[in-house]
């Protein structure tokens, strides 16, 4: 029940502060979960971070697998929920008075403040993954051959991952 | 959402009257959104909403995208919240949160559930071991590609900010809420300070 409870309230917190998304917040996930409560290792994290990124739907849905590796179906319940819960009431709030201050200037500005905010946060979750995952030269030229292909070209990513994936299999990771 | 920040979507012209989508309309247009969606929703959010139903006009899409990215929280589960309410009140954001999250959350139960029970088998192991590397170079190309646009838009000290807030959360892996009540309004305040020079 504990567990439930801690999973709940810092995820709630968390939809508060997920400033661009579930991906700006993937690091305080890791040092919740990881880090300070040891609930699942680095490798099981960076796991679940793939199969999601793999599986349709929002990136969002990262944080049902993260609950269920916790906490079963319940955990799962938990964690989407609370990570869409105040987030959502805020929305459907805001959404309700936007057009009266769509054309405010400070709207442009906290635009434009929020975006290297979300960078940095990104930039901190590539960080954490690369980290935890790259732990053999196989596996670094994996990493380092796909950021390149993607950010040269139009491939989609889930071809990189099927490939990877081959590769994996073959034992050259 | 990975996706959606480096999407740029061109502005077409405006149409005409566009019709309300009622409540069933919600849950099924966006639950095919979200298990159309691999890697990032807004594309296809765009082509249904926008190119198949008519629902919104592109110019419409994007300014309520662009609210979605300033609240906190998932950007495609506010944009499906705001623009239920709009199209059916209370009962339009429940069935457009339940079209789009429905569906996927069941499957990542599944998954999840399989992960668990076979995740330790060595097959498993080895494809994972491929899969998690890729995912980690998609994450970092994707870094690269958003932090490129903080010298060429945004303002003079947004890298500052980014860098900031790498270092103290990525690297020194301080707690996110007490970081961003720093970093938030700092930035908030340097862009403001920009606007006005600029």
């Amino acid at each position: 029940m504990s567990t439930l409870l801690i999973l709940g309230v810092n995820f709630a917190i968390l939809s508060l502060f997920a400033v661009g998304g579930v991906m700006a917040a993937l690091p305080e996930m890791h040092r919740l979960i990881v880090e300070a409560n040891h609930w699942m290792s680095d490798r099981q994290f960076a796991d679940l971070f793939a199969i999601a990124q793999a599986a349709p739907g929002p990136n969002m849905i990262v944080v049902t697998f993260i609950g269920y590796q916790v906490m079963g179906i319940a955990g799962a319940l938990v964690t989407t929920t609370a990570i869409c819960g105040p987030s959502c009431v805020f929305a459907f709030w805001v959404g309700r008075m936007w057009d009266r201050f769509k054309d405010a200037p400070w709207r442009m500005v906290v635009q434009r403040a929020l975006v290297p905010v979300s960078i940095g946060m990104i930039a901190s979750t590539a960080f954490l993954i690369v980290q935890g995952v790259d732990r053999s030269w196989g596996a670094a030229a994996i990493t380092a051959a796909t950021a390149a292909i993607t950010y040269f070209t139009r491939v989609s990513p889930l071809w990189l991952f099927a490939i990877a994936g081959v590769i994996g299999v073959l034992g050259w990771v | 959402m990975l996706a959606v920040m480096l999407e740029t979507v061109a502005i077409r012209p405006a149409a005409e009257a566009r019709p309300a989508p009622s409540v069933r309309e919600l849950f099924l247009g966006f639950a095919k959104i979200s298990l159309s969606g691999y890697g990032g929703v807004l594309a296809w959010a765009q082509r249904v909403i926008v190119e198949e139903r008519g629902w919104m006009t592109q110019g419409e899409f994007n300014e309520l995208f662009s609210l979605c990215q300033i609240l906190p929280g998932p950007n495609i589960v506010n944009f499906s919240v705001i623009f239920g309410a709009r199209s059916c009140g209370p009962g339009g954001s429940l069935a457009a949160l339940g079209g789009l999250l429905g569906p996927p959350v069941v499957l990542a139960v599944a998954l999840a559930a399989l992960y668990n029970a076979y995740g330790d088998l060595p097959v498993l192991r080895n494809i994972l071991a491929g899969v998690t590397a890729a995912a980690g170079g998609f994450l970092v190309a994707t870094t690269i590609k958003l932090g490129r646009g903080l010298f060429t838009g945004g303002f003079t000290a947004a890298p500052v900010v980014a860098a900031a807030g790498f270092v103290t959360v990525g690297v020194m892996r301080w707690p996110l809420p007490w970081v961003l009540c720093v970093l938030l309004p700092a930035s908030v305040f340097v862009a403001w300070l920009a606007r006005r020079s600029g």
